[in-house]
């Protein structure tokens, strides 16, 4: 069954492989629709600007798309954020009070930057040993933890919001607002981080052992427990580096607004979720990439600003936000049963040519009562 | 079993019976194999037939043709002498046949009464008419001697109640023809007398019964006509009256045995597995002890073979050795060293390798390619600088799938474009890739072709030439009798006996197999 017919008109290719490039054909058609309506809407300006708010939901969703290979999902994401963005807002503005010494300290922005990432990374830890350790379902444990996260920040902040974020150079603690504001070659620093994350996430994914791991354990946790695979620190680490995520787009974010209260980030977790799922990940786990998130991040992202750039109402943006997550998983399903047919059609048909060359041999009823 | 011994008092004997349900040339083609290849059918009025083949010869697909679980490729069945077709499970219950699976499907969580009404409660318009269904359970658990209360929950049942729990159902829905697959595999000897009991009821009220097991003795026991399948086809039947185990063993193994298994080399070298007084817990029942006080040695180029009926404690220790259960008490060592404290990880990396019994479930991973599932457990080989090396998995995917002669389109192929034997084959490859030293594969044949378990054997045969210690179960006799330097044969989680299968009888194994029934 090797060299037998195969019909390579290109019309027979090129159906399966719009349908594999679905969701970066969206991305690209979305954009021609909004160019053909807006003149502002391909320039260089306007391009950066969308990228710069599509940068926070593509990390989000890096970290969303570990967690869902694995076969889980992480809702404390935008309350994680929020937790470090206050943590650092409380730290910048108030600073540590240090009761031995009746003085209060004020470190330096460096060092809140990495407490904040600690702390997001404190929370996924959590989730990891509650879906590990206590086999608590994934959805509940992050669900439960993203109402703690919360909490804590608006018990810390007391409903305050901090804006003096800008430190003084009597304390030394200034420089916190410059990764919101500055730029790189042009570029806002934060589209930097993004293609940070997601070259160190593909690496991680695609050529590390830990990445076929993720695969396997999303696959099928059983056969990958059974191959070695040590499926509880996988998981404990997904969360983990989700965490980390969360809290980097926190720092970020609230380095950019130059203020924080304990709304950010309200349901975040819902925009990356869905970059993930457009971009062709599949929530029972083991299936999605990389760049398949990056394009799912950018669809919604492009097509929230270009809606409002062709000035559709509000009410309408967020419908259609939904339609098209609805269509992309209904494209996802039709493509897995299109999949699944091959195969079972290729299975059958070598089933087929191996029974034609043993049917003489096969065994033959015979009663013997 | 002490009373009854021989069933044909309590029906009219013979061939004689009317044939209620029949099929005729059933033919089922699943994606990898042939699985029935014409097979003609009768059940009878009030009669039990027994069902008997090795794993593997078609018994389930039938049964689940029978019941509407599954549509048969091509041929007819045939019910009151009319074709007709099972569009599901429910539709073949409503024509009054009934299947009890292998793995009861009752839910734990809801009580006797709940369970046996459950997706057809009755009415009285909205609400369920609670005191009615209770009355018609009290009535069934009457009919079947067994004082059950409606009221109680089913997971606080033991299995054999939970089995008269599916019987009762079965009942209530005016079932004529009963199948009951493996019935007795979990059941104690006292819940297998219940059981019998409780068949022979059924048939003297014009129930026929069809009855799979393995366990040669109970079809002997409970049936009036034995069936044997081999390889997807009916090679004998006959009334059980005129015929014996030893005709049954014959009809069942009958192939030319040779063709399939290699020469082994027959020179075991210095012991390299070495289980000592291994006691496993049910990881399901922490209660019930399924592997009680095993010691084992395997030695460098040995092949031992495990036999054992089902429920015997051949799963649970394999995959204990392997590090998926934790051991109660006993001691395992690898080369010396001991490796009972170990993850699964740390097991492999020292050289033990377990090629589990359900590929689906255990053995691979359906979204992952030929490539990415064979290197599962090699990924310390071919990783380099903290990444995979993609030319170095080439490599030795390449190598294996030549060594276990894989037919696959391509190294990137998914998984599941393979036939089943191929499939079983990429299991074996991972394993085979870690370079174990000792090698433990759980009944490695299961459900693939003659072919493939003849390439299975050969790989088991030249891994052991090469210096490997092979533990492997089974539970067709004649593979252990056949690829095996040593057989031991378990049951109920005790070592019943250890034989050299140079003058070994297959009666003997089985008997050892089945020591607790006679008792």
């Amino acid at each position: 069954m090797s060299s037998t017919k195969r019909t390579n008109s290109l019309g027979s290719q090129i159906g399966p492989f719009l349908m594999d490039q679905r969701a970066f054909v969206a991305l690209i058609v979305l954009i021609c629709v909004f160019w053909s309506m807006s003149d502002t809407f391909l320039t260089v300006t306007n391009v950066i600007i969308m990228t710069k708010h599509v940068a926070y939901n593509a990390i989000l969703a890096l970290g969303m798309l570990l967690v869902i290979l694995t076969g889980g999902i992480d809702l404390s994401i935008g309350a994680t954020m929020c937790l470090s963005g206050i943590v650092a807002g409380a730290l910048l503005q108030n600073g540590i009070a240090l009761n031995f010494m009746d003085k209060v300290g004020y470190p330096a922005a460096w060092a809140v930057i990495v407490f904040a990432l600690a702390i997001g990374t404190l929370v996924g830890w959590i989730n990891g040993l509650l879906v590990t350790r206590f086999g608590v379902a994934p959805f509940i444990a992050t669900l439960g933890t993203m109402y703690m996260a919360r909490g804590t920040a608006l018990i810390m902040s007391n409903g305050v919001t901090y804006s003096k974020l800008g430190g003084s150079h009597e304390l030394g603690n200034t420089g916190f607002l410059l990764i919101g504001s500055s730029k790189i070659l042009g570029v806002p620093t934060v589209v930097w981080v993004m293609v940070v994350f997601a070259v160190a996430i593909w690496i991680l994914t695609a050529r590390t052992p830990f990445g076929r791991w993720l695969y396997a354990t999303g696959g099928n946790e059983r056969a990958a427990a059974l191959s070695g695979v040590p499926v509880f620190r996988v998981k404990s680490w997904v969360y983990m580096i989700s965490g980390f995520c969360a809290a980097t787009v926190g720092v970020c974010m609230v380095s950019e607004l130059t203020s924080v209260n304990g709304d950010l980030g309200t349901s975040f977790e819902m925009n990356a979720i869905a970059a993930v799922v457009i971009g062709g990940a599949s929530l029972a786990g083991g299936r999605g990439g990389v760049k398949g998130t990056l394009v799912g991040a950018f669809v919604i992202g492009f097509l929230a600003d270009g809606l409002v750039n062709i000035k559709v109402n509000t009410f309408w943006q967020t419908f259609i936000k939904g339609l098209v997550i609805v269509l992309a998983v209904i494209l996802d399903q039709a493509q897995e049963k299109l999949k699944n047919r091959r195969a079972a059609a290729a299975a059958a048909a070598s089933v087929r040519t191996i029974a034609a060359g043993t049917q003489e041999e096969a065994p033959q009823a015979t009663t013997t009562a | 079993m002490s009373a009854a011994v021989t069933a044909p008092e309590a029906t009219p004997a013979g061939e004689d019976g009317k044939v209620i349900l029949a099929a005729r040339a059933i033919t089922k083609v699943y994606g990898g194999t042939h699985a029935l290849r014409g097979v003609d059918f009768d059940v009878r009025e009030g009669q039990v037939a027994a069902l008997i083949g090795e794993n593997g010869a078609g018994k389930s697909t039938l049964m689940k043709i029978l019941a509407g679980v599954e549509t048969p490729t091509t041929g007819t069945i045939l019910l009151d002498g009319e074709p007709v077709t099972f569009a599901s499970p429910t539709d073949a219950v409503a024509h009054g046949v009934a299947i009890i699976h292998q793995e009861l499907s009752l839910c734990p969580n809801l009580s006797v009464q709940d369970n046996i009404f459950l997706a057809r409660e009755t009415t009285n318009g909205v609400i369920v008419d609670r005191r009615g269904e209770r009355a018609a359970v009290e009535a069934l658990m009457a009919r079947l001697e067994e004082p059950i209360s409606p009221d109680t929950l089913v997971g606080d049942l033991s299995l054999g109640q939970q089995q008269l729990v599916e019987i009762a159902r079965a009942l209530s829905e005016e079932t004529r023809v009963l199948i009951m697959d493996e019935p007795t595999s979990a059941l104690s000897a006292a819940e297998v007398e219940v059981l019998f009991r409780v068949v022979r009821e059924l048939t003297r009220d014009r129930v026929s019964v069809i009855f799979i097991s393995h366990h040669l003795e109970e079809c002997m026991q409970l049936a009036d006509h034995a069936v044997i399948l081999r390889d997807g086809a009916v090679v004998a039947s006959h009334a059980v009256a005129g015929i014996d185990i030893a005709w049954i063993v014959r009809n069942m193994i009958g192939r030319e045995q040779d063709e399939l298994y290699s020469d082994l080399p027959g020179v075991p070298g210095e012991a390299v597995l070495e289980i000592e007084g291994l006691s496993v817990a049910d990881p399901a029942n922490p209660n019930r002890i399924v592997v009680d006080n095993v010691s084992i040695t395997v030695h460098a180029g040995e092949v031992v073979g495990v036999y054992g009926l089902m429920g015997a404690g051949r799963t649970e220790m394999l995959e204990t050795i392997a590090g998926r259960n934790k051991a109660l008490g006993g001691q395992i060592r690898l080369g010396g060293r001991r490796i009972d404290g170990m993850s699964i990880g740390e097991r492999i990396q020292a050289g033990l390798a377990l090629a589990p019994e359900d590929r689906q479930r255990d053995g691979l991973i359906p979204t992952l390619s030929v490539a990415r599932n064979m290197s599962l457990s090699s990924l310390p080989r071919i990783t380099r600088h903290g990444l995979v090396s993609q030319r170095a998995e080439r490599g030795l995917v390449a190598e294996q799938v030549v060594n276990t002669r894989v037919k696959t389109e391509s190294q990137g192929a998914l998984i599941g474009s393979l036939s089943g034997g191929n499939q079983q084959k990429v299991v074996v490859g991972k394993a085979l890739m870690t370079q174990p030293k000792a090698l433990v594969l759980d009944e490695p044949t299961r459900g693939i072709d003659v072919g493939a378990k003849a390439d299975i054997f050969t790989l088991m045969a030249t891994q052991a030439r090469a210096g490997a210690a092979i533990l492997f179960a089974t539970s067709e006799v004649s593979e252990a009798l056949n690829a095996a330097d040593r057989v031991i044969v378990m049951a109920r989680g005790h070592i019943t006996g250890e034989f050299d299968p140079k003058n070994t009888t297959q009666e003997q194994i089985l008997a050892a197999s089945d020591v607790d029934q006679g008792v």
